[in-house]
C-alpha cells in the first residue's frame, strides 16, 4: 500500500468525475442515485482511511506514508501525515460522510452539489497531506471554488454578496502567502516542506522604506503567511467574511467551512509558521496573543446579541478559534496539544451545532431566534441533543470542549498571565451567550402558532448526530486518545522551535556586545 | 549561400506562395464559394508547417546576413502562432458563414498576417522586423473592417489603421535614432555598440521602440485601441486579435531587448517593469464595470500582457522562459473562451453582452462546467495552468530582485478576479427568467472549448512538456 494516502485523497474526486461523466438526467432517480454514490464514497474514503490511522505509528515523529514523485518546475508530489496532520485526515474522512447524509433534503441541482462536496472533500485531504509548498497552495487554494459554487448557487438570500466577499478575502490572503512560497523557493531552492522546516531563513534586520524589520526575512514570510492562514482562521479583525459566508451558506456548506476549512489556518500555523519561522513566530507571538485574547472576548460580546441563530455560532466559532491561535503560539506543550485538541473539538462540536441549525431551519425556513422558543414540548429528542452540544460548546467538563479550552489555557498561563486573565473571562461570556441562545429556542412554553406542528428528529437525523456525540464524550473523558497520536510529533517541534529561538537569541546577544 | 538562405526561410517563402496562390486561382474562379474550404486548407497547412518546423528545426542558423534568424526561441514563438491562427480559423468558419462575412480574402490576409509575425519573431535586424512588422499589421487592419456594412466594424478598423500608424511612427523613430547612433540596423552591431556605455540617444532610440512594442502587445498606456478594436471587429476576428499577434509582438519585444539591447538590461528594465505593473492594474480596475464580453476580454488581455511583461522584464533566461510558458498557456485559454464567446447567440444573432449568460448553466452544464474551469484558469487560481503561468513569471520577476513587482502582480490578480467571477455569477448565480441564449450550436466550437478547458485541467500533471522547450527556446536567446 505505497500509495494509500492518494488513494484516500482522491477517492472522493473519482466519484465525482463519474457522477458528471455518467449520471445523466435530472429526475428523481437520477438525484437518488447521485446521493447514494456520494455516500458510497465517503464512506469508503472513511475506510480507506483507518488503515492510515491502524498503520500510524505515533512514536516515530517523520512523515509516514510517504510518496514522492517528480512534478513539474522542480516541484515534486509529495505526501505524507505526521502526529500533526494526521488527526485532520481523519476529521475530514469521518465527517463528510455525514455532511452528505445531511444534505439529503436538497432538491435543486442534487448532482451538482454532490461534486461540489465531493470535489472538496479531495482538496481538504490534499491539503492536509501534501508536503510540496506548491502542491499544499494548490489544494488549499483549489478549495476555494467548490466553496464559493457552493454558497453562491445553494446558498440563502445574500448569497452572492456572502460568496464574492468569501473568495476575494480569502484569495487576497492566499496571494500574499504564494509571493513567499515564491521567495522561500527562490531561497532554498527546494519546495520540499521536510526540507523546509529544517531550513534557517535569513534572519539578519533590514529595513524597508526606512521601517526597521527585526527577524528580517522570516519576519516578512511569517508576516505573508500570517496574512493567509489568519483570514483563513479566522482571526480577529479579519474575521468578517465568516458570519456572512455561514449565514448564507446551505447547512452542509456551514458543517465543512466551520468544521474543517478553518481547521486549515490553524494547520498551517502549525506546518508553517512554527517550524519554518521560529524567529519570525517569536517576534510576533505577543501580537497573536493579544489579538487571540480580543477575538476570544470581543467576538462572545458580539454573539451576545446576534439574532440569527447561525451568526452566533458563526461568532462563537471566531471565539473558539481565538483559543486555538493563542495555544498554537504560546510554543509549549500544553498549549499546541491544546490546539489541536480545540481545534478537532470545534470540528464535532460546531458542526453539530450547524446541523441543529440545519433541522429545525429545514422545518421552518429561518434561522430567527425570536420565530422559535418552546420547542422542547414537541422535540424532546432535539433538545437533548441540542442540549449537549450547547454545553460542550460552553466547555463543560467531561466534553471535548473542555479539555482544549483548558490546556490551552494551561499553556497561555505560563506564558502570559495577562492574556490568560482576559481568555478566561471569554470562558465566561461563552456560557452567557450559548445558554441564552438555548433558553430561547428550546425552553418555555410553545406559545407560537407556526410552530405548533413541528416535528422531533427523524431516523436519519438521529443517526447523523450518534457519531458526534460519542466523539465528543469520548474525546472529553478519554483525551489521551488524541494526546497521544500528537504527543510526540508536537514534542519534536517545540524542540525544534526552542533550539532556533535560543540561537536567534545567542547572536542578538553577541551582536550587541 | 543564397540557396542555404533560403532554405532557412522555407517555412515562410511556402506559406507566402500559398496565400498568392490561394488569391490568385480564387480570383480567377469561384471567388467567395471556395471561401469554406480555403479556411480548412489554410489551417491545416499552418498546422502542417508548425510539424515541419518544431520537428525538423536544429540549432541557430542566420540568413541573409543576419537580417533573418531561425533559432529555437523563434520556433517556439512560430508554433504558437501557427497553431494559434489554424484554431482560431477553424473557429470562424461556421459564425462567418451564418453572417455571410465569409469571404475568401479573410484565409488569405490571416496567412499573409501569419507570416508577417514569423518574420518578427525571426528578424535579426530593424529592418527585417520593421518589414515583419508592416505585413502583419497591414493585413490585420483589413480583416478588422471586415464587415463593410458596419459602423463599429469600420471604425475598429480605421482607429486600429490610424493609430497602428502613429505607432510604427514611434517605432521607426525609436528606429532611426538608433541606427544613427549605433551606426547599424543588425541587432549583432548594436550590441556590440552597447558593449561598455549607453549613449542618450541610443537610450532614447530603446524609449521609442519599446513604445512602439507596447503598442503592438497592447500594453498600458498604450492600449487605448484594444477594447474599441475588439468590440468593433467581427468576434473571430478578435479572438484572432486575442492570440498569434499578441505571441508575436510580445517575442519581438523580448528578441529586441535582448538580441539588440542584452547589454543594457538595467535600463529598459525599467521602462518592462512599469509597463507591466501599469497593464495588470489597469486591466484589472477597467474591466470591472464592462458590460460586453468582448470588452471585458480586451481589458483582461491586457492585464495578461502585464503578467507576461513581468517575465521579460525579469531581464533573464529564466524571466524569456517565464514570458513563453505564460503566452503559450494564454493563448490556449483564449481560444477556449473565445469558442465560448463565438457561441453565444440569440436567435441566431451573435450577443456580447454579459448579463445574457443569465443561468447558462441550466441549459447547457457542460459547456458552462468548461466556461467557468477557463475563467479560474484566466484569474490564476489553481489547479487551473493560468495558476502555474503566474507562478512562472512570479518567480522570475522575484528572483530577479522585483519582489514588488511580484506583489503587485498577485494584488492585481485578485481585483482581476472579480470580474471573471462576475461572469460565474451570471451564469450559475443568476435568477431564472425566460430571456436567454440558444443552446446547440456548432460542434467545432464546441470542441475547442472542451479541448481548451480540459488542457487547463490535465496540464497541471505535467504542463504537456512545454517546459523543456521554452528553456531551450530562452537559452537560445538570452546567452
Amino acid at each position: 500500500m505505497d500509495n494509500l494516502l492518494s488513494i484516500t485523497t482522491f477517492i472522493p474526486a473519482i466519484a465525482a468525475g463519474i457522477l458528471a461523466l455518467f449520471l445523466r438526467g435530472d429526475d428523481e432517480a437520477a438525484n437518488r442515485n447521485a446521493k447514494w454514490l456520494a455516500v458510497a464514497a465517503t464512506v469508503m474514503t472513511f475506510i480507506v482511511s483507518l488503515f492510515i490511522l491502524v498503520g500510524f505509528d505515533a512514536q516515530n515523529t517523520d512523515f509516514q506514508f510517504v510518496e514522492d514523485r517528480e512534478w513539474i518546475m522542480g516541484f515534486n508530489y509529495k505526501m505524507g501525515v505526521d502526529g500533526i496532520s494526521i488527526l485532520f485526515v481523519m476529521l475530514t474522512t469521518f465527517l463528510m460522510p455525514l455532511v452528505i447524509a445531511s444534505c439529503w433534503d436538497v432538491k435543486v441541482r442534487v448532482k451538482e452539489y454532490m461534486i461540489a462536496f465531493l470535489l472538496l472533500e479531495t482538496l481538504m485531504l490534499g491539503v492536509f497531506m501534501a508536503l510540496d509548498l506548491v502542491l499544499f497552495y494548490l489544494f488549499f487554494e483549489a478549495g476555494l471554488i467548490p466553496m464559493f459554487l457552493i454558497i453562491g448557487i445553494w446558498g440563502g438570500k445574500e448569497r452572492i454578496y456572502a460568496s464574492f466577499k468569501f473568495f476575494l478575502y480569502t484569495f487576497l490572503g492566499s496571494v500574499l502567502m504564494l509571493v513567499a512560497m515564491v521567495g522561500m523557493f527562490v531561497a532554498a531552492g527546494t519546495t520540499d516542506i521536510p526540507t523546509l522546516m529544517n531550513f534557517t531563513f535569513e534572519t539578519e534586520s533590514f529595513s524597508i522604506l526606512g521601517v526597521q524589520i527585526i527577524g528580517g526575512m522570516q519576519t516578512l514570510l511569517w508576516l505573508a503567511f500570517f496574512a493567509s492562514f489568519a483570514v483563513k482562521m479566522p482571526m480577529w479583525p479579519v474575521h468578517t467574511w465568516l458570519p456572512d459566508a455561514h449565514v448564507q451558506a446551505p447547512t452542509a456548506g456551514s458543517v465543512v467551512l466551520a468544521a474543517i476549512l478553518l481547521k486549515m489556518g490553524g494547520y498551517g500555523f502549525l506546518r508553517f509558521s512554527l517550524p519554518m519561522f521560529p524567529v519570525g513566530s517569536d517576534i510576533m507571538a505577543p501580537l497573536v496573543l493579544w489579538m487571540s485574547a480580543i477575538a476570544i472576548v470581543y467576538t462572545s460580546l458580539v454573539a451576545l446579541v446576534q439574532e440569527d441563530m447561525k451568526k452566533l455560532i458563526a461568532y462563537s466559532s471566531v471565539a473558539h478559534m481565538g483559543f486555538v491561535t493563542m495555544g498554537i503560539f504560546t510554543f509549549n506543550q500544553q498549549g499546541l496539544d491544546g490546539a489541536i485538541f480545540q481545534m478537532l473539538s470545534h470540528g464535532f462540536i460546531s458542526g453539530a451545532l450547524f446541523l441543529c441549525v440545519g433541522v429545525i431551519y429545514d422545518r421552518m425556513h429561518t434561522r430567527e431566534i425570536d420565530a422559535y422558543g418552546g420547542l422542547v414540548n414537541r422535540m424532546p429528542a432535539y433538545a437533548m441533543i441540542f442540549m449537549f452540544f450547547t454545553m460542550a460548546n460552553v466547555g463543560l467538563p467531561g466534553t471535548s470542549g473542555f479539555v482544549g479550552e483548558f490546556l490551552t489555557l494551561v499553556g497561555v498561563f505560563q506564558v502570559n498571565t495577562w492574556v490568560a486573565a482576559v481568555a478566561t473571562s471569554g470562558v465566561i461570556l461563552s456560557a452567557a451567550y450559548a445558554l441564552w441562545l438555548y433558553r430561547r429556542v428550546v425552553m418555555g412554553d410553545l406559545i407560537k402558532e407556526s410552530l405548533k406542528s413541528i416535528t422531533d428528529m427523524t431516523t436519519r437525523e438521529r443517526a447523523i448526530f450518534a457519531p458526534l456525540v460519542v466523539m465528543t464524550i469520548l474525546l472529553g473523558v478519554y483525551p489521551a486518545l488524541v494526546t497521544d497520536i500528537i504527543g510526540p510529533s508536537v514534542a519534536a517541534l517545540v524542540d525544534h522551535v526552542a533550539i532556533a529561538q535560543a540561537a536567534f537569541e545567542a547572536t542578538t546577544q553577541m551582536a550587541q556586545n | 549561400m543564397l540557396s542555404q538562405d533560403l532554405n532557412t526561410i522555407l517555412p515562410e517563402i511556402v506559406l507566402s506562395l500559398f496565400a498568392m496562390g490561394a488569391l490568385l486561382g480564387a480570383v480567377y474562379t469561384v471567388k467567395d464559394r471556395a471561401a469554406p474550404l480555403l479556411v480548412w486548407i489554410t489551417s491545416g497547412l499552418f498546422v502542417a508547417v508548425a510539424f515541419w518546423i518544431g520537428t525538423t528545426g536544429q540549432g541557430t542558423t542566420t540568413a541573409f546576413n543576419g537580417m533573418f534568424v531561425d533559432d529555437a526561441f523563434a520556433r517556439f514563438a512560430k508554433v504558437a502562432i501557427l497553431l494559434s491562427a489554424a484554431a482560431v480559423l477553424l473557429m470562424s468558419q461556421d459564425y462567418m458563414q451564418k453572417r455571410d462575412l465569409l469571404r475568401f480574402e479573410y484565409p488569405i490576409l490571416i496567412a499573409l498576417a501569419v507570416v508577417g509575425m514569423m518574420m518578427m519573431v525571426s528578424a535579426g535586424d530593424l529592418m527585417s522586423l520593421y518589414m515583419g512588422l508592416e505585413l502583419q499589421s497591414l493585413a490585420l487592419y483589413v480583416v478588422a473592417s471586415l464587415r463593410r456594412d458596419s459602423i463599429k466594424s469600420t471604425e475598429a478598423g480605421l482607429k486600429y489603421f490610424v493609430l497602428g500608424a502613429l505607432s510604427s511612427g514611434l517605432l521607426l523613430y525609436g528606429a532611426s535614432l538608433t541606427y544613427g547612433f549605433a551606426g547599424t540596423t543588425s541587432f549583432a552591431g548594436i550590441i556590440e555598440a552597447t558593449q561598455d556605455d549607453v549613449s542618450l540617444g541610443l537610450l532614447f532610440g530603446l524609449v521609442f521602440l519599446s513604445a512602439g512594442f507596447a503598442f503592438k502587445v497592447s500594453a498600458a498606456p498604450f492600449h487605448m485601441w484594444t477594447p474599441d478594436v475588439y468590440e468593433g471587429s467581427p468576434t473571430p476576428v478578435t479572438a484572432v486579435f486575442a492570440t498569434a499577434p499578441k505571441v508575436a509582438a510580445m517575442a519581438l519585444f523580448a528578441r529586441v531587448m535582448h538580441d539588440a539591447f542584452g547589454n543594457s538590461v538595467g535600463d529598459w528594465q525599467q521602462i518592462v517593469a512599469f509597463l507591466s505593473v501599469v497593464s495588470m492594474f489597469l486591466g484589472a480596475i477597467a474591466a470591472i464595470g464592462q458590460t460586453d464580453i468582448k470588452r471585458l476580454m480586451a481589458y483582461s488581455s491586457i492585464a495578461h500582457m502585464g503578467f507576461a511583461l513581468m517575465g521579460l522584464a525579469a531581464g533573464t533566461a529564466f524571466g524569456v522562459q517565464a514570458m513563453l510558458v505564460y503566452l503559450a498557456i494564454y493563448v490556449a485559454m483564449n481560444i477556449g473562451t473565445f469558442a465560448f464567446i463565438l457561441s453565444m447567440e440569440k436567435d441566431g444573432m451573435p450577443v456580447t453582452n454579459i448579463a445574457s449568460l443569465n443561468m447558462y448553466s441550466k441549459r447547457e452544464p457542460l459547456k458552462a462546467l468548461a466556461m467557468l474551469v477557463l475563467l479560474f484558469s484566466l484569474a490564476g487560481v489553481p489547479p487551473m495552468l493560468g495558476f502555474f503561468g503566474k507562478f512562472y513569471v512570479l518567480q522570475a520577476a522575484y528572483e530577479a530582485g522585483l519582489a514588488w513587482l511580484a506583489v503587485a502582480g498577485v494584488v492585481a490578480s485578485v481585483i482581476g478576479a472579480f470580474y471573471y467571477l462576475r461572469i460565474v455569477f451570471f451564469m450559475y448565480f443568476g435568477a431564472e427568467h425566460d430571456d436567454h441564449l440558444d443552446t446547440g450550436g456548432s460542434p467545432v466550437l464546441w470542441g475547442f472549448l472542451v479541448a481548451s478547458a480540459t488542457v487547463m485541467v490535465i496540464g497541471v500533471v505535467n504542463l504537456f512538456g512545454i517546459e523543456p522547450l521554452a528553456a531551450a527556446a530562452s537559452v537560445a536567446l538570452v546567452n
